[in-house]
């Protein structure tokens, strides 16, 4: 077993345009569900739509890089409505089970046959990101130090993606200790009690999913940075993927998204990096390698459960939250 | 039926009796129906509540009062009827309309908002807060002045309700009793003009109810109008200036407290038909259950309840 | 965590009877269904009934003159095979399995004088998946005579009609599991994301055994593997409910909480499923053939078998819930847990009963779904949120509502399949969930919640 290269693998994770994706995505989650109780289970979705709707107007439209984006917030604040106009008024439950439907249904409806010509159908997108890279101002070269070590454009999507973590941490975190925080956190301890105090509780749920929402969008516009877009890829593990980092690090922490994001993916690629080794190696020989891959999922599952039943706080979580739980 | 020997009061504009006209009502509801299934949970033909006075809502367990609340309050919507209040109709209007109307109420089970400090409580009872805008939030300068002016009253109205010394505590950290203060003292920093409190002494230490009882007095010499649903007998005599009285849905009684208990309608309405006894006699009774046993009650209740959210 | 180990179940009276009603109702129903395969299997089938998937129809020259002789050749998926019209000029293939197929009509194969009517349109797409006998229709006529199709009207009623009756036997399936959801729902409060994983699980304990019987006779491979898979899957709810659940609940673990927890063992249990199953799509084969044809539909014998015994499954239920103690209990303690504990109803031991029935009928509705479209891996969580659904309209913990809702479910699935292209038939399941939310969100036959 090459332990340099699996210890390499697993650190280089923490600066990965993927983690800076995840971890935009988890603190749209913290916005929704740590901070304001709203149970967003198609953050999937909302990455999805990020993706088609920056690739669709780069391919499609042939526009520039700022007006994909601002297709983007667009497409994720006109996702955000349509999933909340009918439940946000309705139990916490119901917009569990209408978000991640209608992240199922916007999987189904970019990867089906007849709309190929305009989202590659079940194959996906690629080669939208030219005018992305055409912006980096980075000379060409290699730059860096250890695992660290990346290309111009290497650089130039780790810089964007985690410029834009920066930007919405920042913004959250000036939200939360607002007025306005105080209602979406009051929303998400007892919508009822809000309500009674003269606060559209509606219209903070809506506002809500609608900040949780772009920055949804913008992490899917992240992820796809470095990749093309399949649609497979934005099926409903990757929201409850987000849910366990976020439960990593604290659903309702500032900081809590990044740490998670970070430590979610240096673990995986370790403990993946382990175990396909000894299959590799021999050691370990009633796996396939391929088996051996999806052991990831069975580990995040099995996280997701230990996490949520003693640790609700997050690690690092506030102490003092514990005793009453979530 | 009514033998009351009070046939006019003050506050009354005609004969005292259930769904009598007031001199200055503050709230005037017709025809207001509620129906669960087969069950009409609230059938109120008119009533009135005077302005400025302490209004006690009494009935057996069932009897409608909460559901009464929530229709007059928004949070349900009723089958029928209209209402007012201060002249202005509020049928219909969504609940955080209502309380910005100046109509604040509590809820039978404590809803203080756990996760959040006491003090955080208390502000976010306040109106008129700019930063409550999602865009003006960002930017604290723009909402400091105010934060500043309604920290200020809301330690005040906590030093009153003695919760200063918890100001900083998680709410969920609080025994029941103090839940319930916390949440009327949430209420106040509205400056509503109409307090509605379901049942603010159940699950009350008895050390606190005589404060809290206070505390209702007060907020009459403030100027504001209180309505509120007790089973204490003994406290609805003690501090309110009009008694109504529902059972089954509908208004069976009204009257001054000192009267109101001897009417044949409310006799029969908590002990059923064909009782003679003078309810100030039936205290004992009428007391049950004991304050302990209503916290323990109130707990469970409202675990329970949450449980099934 | 403590994924326990089922010890020996120790299962109530009453439920002892259900079990035994359930193995008695399999039993009967299969053996009627035997009688009609045996009846069938006396004239020589073509070899494609016996599958699971087959794609079919009949070519004719207008009504009462079949085509003998016809040949449609079917590609995709690895097979290459030519079906032939017999004298009734009916047409089948057998599929290995679900996938993208064509099927082609070979013009030269027809006889003198008989042409398509359609020259055009003589290759179509087929993609099976949730229905496994799929049907074709390539109308032909007289040569030169103006084209006598059967006019579309017909054509389409008979699609439609096809799509109804696969959608009443999918519908079934689902209400099996969906009303696994809502008496857990009903009971506890709790959305358990973790059900697709224990149709997945019925199915897939079904799977091997039948491999494993596979040297035994036909009814008696079936009934033991049946019985077997059926008390495994009532013990994969109780594990779930004594391992996870229970203790939960005694910690005080909010709901939310809770349902998260159901959401990692979904996660980890269906990726167990990859690691002992494999990715791949498994057909299961338990050796009864044979179909019928219902109106314009033909449907395999397994499908109707699978049919009946849903339905029956379903009535004893219904009269479970309604005529037994225990089943009354269950509804009380629906209705208000603390209400029905003060009564002197043991609540746990009623949400334990719950989480066993909830598994058995999930794991029956597991088989029955497998039968009809193979097993694998993910085939429940591919239909967890059309239960979600069905459960929603219906009305969050009604199990009746279930019911209706699964039914409702099935058909716009299947039906929508007529006008909508075949990938996006869940979506359409999932839309009308949204749109009925919008105007009535307590479901069909649900109540409102209390407030104060
Ligand atoms: N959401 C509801 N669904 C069905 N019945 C209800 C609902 N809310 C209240 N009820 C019924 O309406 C009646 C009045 O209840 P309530 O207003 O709580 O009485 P009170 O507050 O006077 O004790 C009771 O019989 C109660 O069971
Ligand atoms: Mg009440």
């Amino acid at each position: 077993m090459d332990w340099g290269t699996i210890l390499g693998n697993a650190i280089s994770q923490i600066a990965s345009p993927t983690t800076a994706a995840y971890a935009l995505a988890a603190i749209g989650i913290s916005v929704h569900f740590g901070y304001t109780g709203l149970l967003n289970f198609g953050q999937a979705g909302f990455m999805a739509i990020g993706a088609y709707a920056f690739a669709i107007a780069t391919l499609g439209f042939g526009w520039p890089v700022w007006a994909a984006l601002l297709m983007v917030i667009l497409a994720s604040v006109v996702f955000a409505f349509i999933l909340g106009l009918p439940t946000l008024r309705l139990r916490a439950d119901y917009l569990a089970i209408v978000t991640i439907a209608a992240a199922e249904i916007v999987r189904y409806v970019v990867s089906t046959t007849g709309l190929t010509p305009v989202t590659g159908g079940a194959s996906g997108l690629s080669g939208f990101s030219g005018g992305f890279y055409a912006l980096n101002p980075i000379p060409e070269g290699t730059y860096g130090f250890g695992p660290f070590t990346y290309t111009a454009d290497g650089w130039w999507v780790r810089i964007v993606g985690w410029t834009l973590v920066a930007i919405a941490t920042v913004l959250v975190w000036l939200l939360m200790r607002s007025p306005w925080g105080r209602v979406v956190k009051g929303i998400r301890e007892d919508e009822d009690a809000v309500r009674s105090l003269g606060k559209n509780v509606y219209s903070y749920k809506m506002q809500s999913l609608v900040l949780g929402g772009v920055l949804g969008g913008l992490a899917g516009f992240v992820f796809i940075l470095p990749r093309a877009v399949q649609p497979g890829n934005y099926g409903t593990a990757l929201t409850f993927f987000i849910y366990t980092l976020l439960l990593l690090g604290g659903a309702a922490t500032v900081f809590g998204p990044i740490v998670g994001a970070m430590i979610f993916w240096v673990v995986l690629s370790l403990s993946n990096g382990i175990i396909v080794g000894l299959v590799e190696s021999g050691i370990v020989s009633f796996l396939t390698p391929d088996q051996a891959g999806q052991i990831r999922f069975i580990i995040v599952g099995v996280a997701l459960m230990l996490l949520v039943i003693f640790r609700p706080q997050g690690i690092f979580g506030n102490k003092k939250e514990l005793s009453f739980s979530v | 039926m009514s033998d009351t020997a009070v046939a006019s009061h003050p506050l009354v504009d005609g004969a005292v009796g259930p769904g009598c006209k007031k001199v200055d009502p503050i709230v005037v509801a017709d025809g207001v129906t509620r129906q669960f299934g087969g069950l009409k949970a609230v059938d109120v033909e008119h009533v009135e509540i005077p302005r400025g006075q302490i209004t006690a809502l009494i009935g057996p367990n069932g009897a409608g009062k909460t559901t009464f609340f929530n229709l007059l309050t928004g949070f349900d919507k009723p089958n029928t009827g209209s209402w007012s209040f201060e002249g202005r109709s509020l049928a219909r209007v969504p609940a955080f309309k209502v309380a910005r109307a100046g109509m604040v109420r509590t809820f039978q089970l404590t809803k203080s908002l756990g996760r959040l400090t006491v003090l955080q409580n208390m502000l976010l009872g306040a109106t008129k807060q700019g930063g409550e805008n999602f865009f003006t939030a960002i930017v604290k300068p723009l909402w400091a002045k105010r934060e500043d002016e309604i920290t200020k009253r809301a330690e005040d109205l906590l030093t009153r309700f003695k919760l200063d010394a918890k100001k900083d505590d998680y709410a969920a950290s609080l025994s029941g009793g103090q839940r319930k203060l916390l949440e009327m003292a949430r209420a106040l920093m509205s400056e509503p003009t109409l307090v509605m409190l379901d049942e603010p002494m159940a699950g009350v230490n008895p050390a606190l109810t005589q404060s809290l009882l206070g505390h209702i007095r007060g907020l009459k010499e403030e100027g504001m109008s209180v309505l509120f649903v007790e089973h204490d007998m003994h406290m609805v005599r003690h501090i309110s200036d009009w008694v109504i009285v529902m059972a089954e849905g509908r208004i069976v009684a009204e009257g001054p407290p000192e009267t109101v208990m001897t009417d044949q309608a409310v006799i029969d309405a908590y002990l059923g038909a064909h009782h003679d006894e003078d309810l100030g006699e039936m205290e004992v009774e009428l007391d049950l259950p004991t304050v302990e046993e209503a916290e323990a009650a109130a707990e469970k209740k409202h675990e329970q309840q949450e449980g099934n959210h | 965590m403590r994924l326990a180990v089922p010890p020996a179940l120790r299962m109530p009276r009453g439920l002892t009877l259900i079990v035994a009603t359930f193995v008695a109702a399999v039993a009967m129903v299969l053996g009627l269904g035997v009688a009609g395969a045996s009846a069938t299997s006396a004239t020589p089938a073509p070899p494609a009934e016996g599958a699971q998937f087959t794609v079919g129809g009949i070519i004719q020259a207008g009504p009462g003159n079949p085509i003998e002789g016809a040949e449609v050749l079917v590609e995709g998926n690895g097979i290459e095979e030519t079906g032939v019209t017999g004298a009734d000029g009916r047409w089948s293939v057998a599929l290995p399995g679900p996938g993208e197929y064509t099927a082609t009509l070979d013009p030269d194969s027809l006889p003198e004088g008989i042409e398509p009517t359609q020259p055009d349109n003589l290759t179509r797409q087929v993609n099976a998946s949730t229905t496994s006998t799929i049907n074709l229709l390539f109308p032909v006529g007289e040569e030169g005579a103006a084209p006598v199709v059967r006019d579309e009207g017909a054509l389409l009623a008979d699609r439609i009609w096809t799509q109804v009756v696969n959608g009443i036997i999918f519908g079934l399936f689902l209400a099996l599991a969906a009303i696994g959801i809502s008496l857990i729902f009903g009971t506890t409060g709790l959305n358990n994301f973790a059900h697709g994983e224990m149709v997945t699980f019925g199915a897939i304990v079904f799977w091997f055994l039948s491999a494993a019987f596979r040297e035994m006779a036909f009814p008696l491979n079936v009934i033991l593997a049946g019985v077997i898979t059926l008390v495994a899957s009532g013990a994969f709810g109780w594990a779930q409910d004594a391992g996870i659940h229970k203790p939960l609940r005694s910690r005080g673990v909010k709901l939310v909480q809770a349902m998260i927890v159901t959401i990692g063992l979904s996660l980890a249990v269906r990726y167990v499923f990859v690691i002992i199953f494999g990715t791949g799509d498994q057909t299961l084969n338990v050796g009864f053939s044979g179909a019928v044809d219902i109106g314009a539909a033909r449907v395999s014998w397994t499908s109707v078998a699978s049919a009946i015994i849903s339905a029956v499954i379903l009535v004893l239920v219904g009269l479970f819930l309604t005529r037994t103690r225990i089943g009354k209990a269950t509804r009380a303690v629906s209705d208000n847990a603390s209400l029905a504990a003060a009564s002197g109803i043991n609540v746990d031991r009623i949400i334990r009963i719950v989480w066993v029935l909830a598994g058995t009928l999930t794991g029956l509705s597991g088989v029955l779904y497998g039968l009809y479209r193979g097993v694998s891996w993910d085939m429940g969580f591919q239909i967890l949120l059309l239960l979600f659904a069905a459960v929603t309209l219906g009305g969050l913990g009604s199990a009746f509502g279930a019911l209706v809702g699964a039914l409702f479910i099935g058909l716009a699935t299947e039906v929508s399949a007529v006008w909508l292209p075949n990938d996006l038939r869940y979506a359409i399941a999932l839309v009308i969930l949204i749109l009925v939310l919008l105007v009535r969100p307590q479901g069909f036959l649900g109540r409102k919640e209390r407030i104060g």
